[in-house]
Parts: C-alpha cells; structure tokens; sequence
C-alpha cells in the first residue's frame, strides 16, 4: 500500500465537527518578564489533528498549558470548549506506586466512577494501546515505550473530545515510535478527536497531522501553517512518497526561517 | 546517625549509603562473603586490640577499664543473675523508645502534613521544630523532669523530641516534592486538597518517610537510654543500669550493657528498614530521587 493509494482516498479524512479551541490574538507573559507566546490565533474543531513545530524554548508547552487552562493566557481570548481534555505529558507522567492497569484508571477514579466502571475502562484503553498482559506491572517494571502507551490509555479512559500532546515519543527510538505513531493515528480515526500535538520532528508532524503550524523563536508567533492533504488512514510508506518530502520540505524551510 | 547508616548498609537494608559494586557473575555464595567478610574481618582485629589493651597495655590493678572481652562475655552473658537483670532493662527500655517513636510518627506525620498544606503553616512552626532539635537534649531533661516527672512518661517524652525532627523534615520533603506534572494530571481532573493529599503525595511520600524513621528509630533509643540515665527512677532500663554498674565500678557488666544499647538500637533500625522495604519495594526505584 503505498501513500499515493491514501491520497487518492479523501474520504478517509475525518469529518471536522463543533470548534473545540479558539485563540484570538492570545499571548502570554510570565511574572518574570519573559514574554513566551506573541499573538497567536488558530481555531481547531473536532476531527482536527494539528501538530505545533518550533524551535526549542519557542513557547510550544506554554501554548499548550494554555490551550488547557493550566497556564492561562495574559492577552487575547483562548476559547476552550471540551469539558475534559486528554492531557499527555512529556514523560510518561505514572503513579510509580500503582500498577498499569491502576494508572489507567486514576482519572476515572478522581472523577467517582465506580468499581465495575473504571475496570471496564481501563481495560478497553489498555488493549486500545497493545499493553494486554501487562496490567499488573508497576511503571518501573516497564519500557519507556510501555509507559508512554500507558500514558496514552490513561488520557484515552476520559474518551477526551480534546487531546493536548507535549512531545510524547520525544524519547523514544525511531522504531518505537513509528509504531506509536501509527497507534495514536488509528486511535485518531475511530475516535475523531481534536487533538495539539506538540513535536519536533517534521515527519512525524506531517505523517500524523491534518494541519501543522509552524512556531518562531520566542516569543512564539505562528509564523506559517501547512494544510496536509493525505487522507486517514495512512500507511507508514507515505513517508517515502514524492509529495510527503515536498511538504516536509517546505515545513523545514519555514522552520529555518523561524530561527533567524 | 552515620554509623548506623553504615551498619544498614552492611547488612544490607534498604540505605542512602552506596555498596559496593558487585559484579553480578560472581556466585551467591562470593557475594555473601564479600558482604560479611570485611565487617567480621574488622571484628577479629578489633577483638584482638582489645586484648592487647587489656593484657598488654594495662597493668594488672588497672585491668578493670577494660576488661578483657571474655570477661564481658562471661559475667554478662552467661551469668543468669546479671543476664536477667540486664534482660529487663533491655525490655523496659524497648518499650519506651517504641512507644516514643510511635508518638514521634503520628505527631511529625501530622505536622508535616499541616506544613504541607500552606507555606505560612509551614514558615510559622517549622522554626520550631528546628529549635527543638538543636536544643541539646540534656538541657531540656530537668524542665522535662519539672513537668512530666522521672518515669515512664518522662522518658517517653525524651524520645519524642530526640527523634520527631527526622520525621517531620522526611515527610515534608516527600511530601513537596511530588512532580508537577502528577500536580497538573490532578488538577485538569478537578481533585481537591484531600484527593491530592491521599492518592497523590502521602504515596509519594511513603519512601521518605521510611528514611526519616530510620534515622528516628535509633535516635529514639537515644532518648530512651539518656533519660534514664538522667532521671534514676521509676522502673530500671539500660541506661538506668549503665549508671548503676558505672558507680559500682563493674566495667565488664558496663560494657555487656552497651552491648544490649547498641543491638537495641541496630534492631530497631533494620526492623523499619525492613518494614520500609517490603511496603516500597515493589514499585520503588532506588536513588531514582537521589
Ligand atoms: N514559569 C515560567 N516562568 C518564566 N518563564 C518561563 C516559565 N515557563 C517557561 N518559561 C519560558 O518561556 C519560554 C517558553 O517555554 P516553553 O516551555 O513553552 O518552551 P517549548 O517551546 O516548550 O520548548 P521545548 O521545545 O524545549 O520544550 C522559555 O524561554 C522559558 O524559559
Ligand atoms: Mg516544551
């Protein structure tokens, strides 16, 4: 199957539904002085999965903190919509004391679910990301791949209408993280989530995205937005395809042209 | 504090103390003695120094400040009249450094928890607690004396403030110290003071607060020895009969004693050690907060 075969099925891209994220001109200032984020407007609706590149230290985190609500805005409007949002930190983020399948059910524990409930959660979440087997490990007894998937099946337990992504596979191996590249993408199709993903790698940016906007050095502004044209699903070849390395190219020239 | 951290390690509780490094090839049986070799090596030479001291060093009219270890062994030990009465000590004063480190636990925990909730709590008594632990604790004893009396209660009490310090800085720590991120995860699920204090940083907290047990535990049998030292009432524990075999002058007897003071105190320290490890040890990585 090779991407050309995904392109020429637009049907596959999922319906875009209700807006979930709005920024209007927001920007944010911390205490100290550092202007992070400059003037940013987007709006993102449900079936779109926008990926966010920029150089490091641009403001990619803070513009996700405030998309959630943890680090509010100082200037401009932020509209957030989702009543819960599916946040998936840098690092795994687990409870090292509870076990996997007691991690995944963590958020419906807080939010009162009972017994029966959170179980049959959780276990959906945990064979949604491949981790059947291992629900009785502790974190310390997992891979770094393993404990990202359980960080995703944790933020999946909510069926969040909103996933927030702060380079989740940023530590992970090439192989690891094709895979859950191609995980996450599938979990995209069936559940037509909205989701930001912050990343640093173009490919994966493109590979996974309907949109992907790209950030200059702080204070973080947008300085460009590509629409991808591929339909869902994609086959994992599409990386190879003429129009793929087009795309990415022009990404990574708008990058560069960030960093001056 | 830090011989008793090196006597965790070389037996190998749970301790902030680095081992050795041991090559994993190596048999069980190598691994045991590379373990037990070095302290027992160290006991022999320290054995024979003794003697030497006391046969050599010594002349025969002043033997009686070391007595030969033999000696120790002999009267203390194997004498039932003299084993009995240092067995009862060692019981009663067991039971006060328990119970004081008991009392230790929930109070520190307590506070600790109360600090945690907000920094004034935290700026208005945690001076306090300095205070009492840099105070020596043979200053406050005849206050204590004053206000508790000379017996178990007072002695109790000398353990307490010897030892809470430990605790509360531990689970302070522990407590404070929970990843931001964790903070966040619970805060986009709405939890509350409560939630985050039970599911969040009490767990989190329960590595730390093992730490600061240890180190409490052998302080509290500090506590417990000294006060009676001081106090010379109420029902005789070991440092009750230190004083009484140092009057009489009875050095074998005196040192058969500390003997029982030191093992209290080694007891008492791998007993939590142990307790800390079976509770963490499935889930906790070593010198991952190091
Ligand atoms: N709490 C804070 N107070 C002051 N400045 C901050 C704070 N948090 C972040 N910053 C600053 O804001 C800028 C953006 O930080 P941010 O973490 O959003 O970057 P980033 O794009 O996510 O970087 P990276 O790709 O390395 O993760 C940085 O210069 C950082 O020093
Ligand atoms: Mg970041």
């Amino acid at each position: 199957m090779s991407g050309t075969f995904a392109r020429e099925q637009p049907s596959g891209r999922p319906e875009q539904g209700e807006q979930v994220i709005a920024f209007r001109s927001a920007g944010k200032v911390f205490p100290d002085g550092t202007e992070a984020v400059r003037d940013v407007s987007f709006t993102l609706r449900r079936g779109e999965f926008l990926s966010v590149v920029g150089p490091s230290g641009c403001g990619k985190s803070t513009l996700l903190r405030m998309a959630s609500g943890l680090g509010p805005h100082t200037s401009g409007e932020v509209e957030a919509e989702a009543a819960n949002i599916g946040f998936v930190f840098q690092d795994a983020t687990l409870l090292p004391w509870r076990t996997v399948r007691k991690n995944v059910e963590l958020l419906a524990e807080l939010d009162g679910a009972s017994k029966a409930e959170r179980q049959r959660i959780a276990a959906d979440a945990i064979r949604l990301v491949g981790l059947e087997g291992f629900e009785g490990h502790y974190p310390k007894a997992l891979s770094g791949g393993m404990r990202m998937r359980t960080s995703v099946a944790r933020a999946l337990t909510m069926k969040p209408p909103l996933f927030l992504l702060d380079e989740p596979f940023g530590a992970l191996d090439e192989i690891t993280r094709g895979t859950l590249n191609e995980e996450l993408q599938r979990l995209f199709v069936s559940e037509r989530f909205a989701a930001i993903f912050i990343t640093h790698s173009i490919s994966e940016a493109v590979f996974l995205s309907t949109r992907v906007l790209v950030m200059s050095q702080r204070p973080g502004r947008i300085v460009e937005s590509f629409d991808v044209p591929f339909g869902y699903p994609r086959s994992p070849e599409l990386r190879f395809d003429p129009e793929f390395g087009r795309l990415s190219g022009e990404v990574s020239q708008a990058l560069k042209a960030g960093y001056e | 504090m830090t011989e008793l951290d090196h006597i965790g390690a070389a037996l190998d509780v749970q301790s902030t103390a680095a081992a050795p490094p041991v090559p994993e090839s190596r048999s069980r049986v190598a691994r045991l003695a590379w373990k037990i070799l070095p302290p027992v090596v160290f006991f022999v030479l320290f054995v024979a120094f003794l003697y030497l001291v006391s046969y050599v060093l010594l002349s025969p009219e002043r033997q009686f400040l070391l007595p030969p270890p033999h000696e120790v062994v002999q009267n203390g030990l194997f004498d039932w009249p003299n084993l009995h009465e240092q067995l009862i000590a060692l019981k009663d004063t067991t039971k006060v450094s328990l119970i004081g480190l008991l009392i230790a636990f929930v109070i520190g925990t307590a506070l600790a928890i109360l600090m945690s909730q907000a920094e004034w709590i935290e700026r208005s008594l945690y001076p306090y607690a300095v205070i009492v632990q840099v105070t020596p604790i043979l200053a406050i004893v005849p206050l204590i004396a004053l206000w508790f009396g000379y017996d178990v209660q007072a002695r109790v009490v000398v353990c307490v403030l010897i030892s809470i310090f430990p605790i509360i800085t531990n689970t302070l720590f522990g407590l404070l110290t929970v990843d931001k991120n964790l903070h966040d995860l619970f805060t986009l699920q709405g939890a509350g003071r409560l939630t985050r204090l039970w599911r969040l940083q009490l767990p989190h907290a329960i590595p730390d607060i093992f730490v600061g047990l240890r180190v409490s535990a052998g302080l509290s049998v500090i506590g417990a020895i000294v006060g009676e030292f001081f106090f010379r009432q109420g029902t005789p524990g070991l440092g009750r009969l230190l004083d009484v075999y140092r009057a009489r002058l009875e050095s074998d007897l005196l040192m058969s004693t500390l003997l029982f003071c030191c093992l209290l105190g080694i007891a008492v320290f791998l007993a939590v050690g142990v307790v800390g490890n079976r509770l963490t040890r499935k889930w906790f990585e070593q010198g991952e907060r190091a």
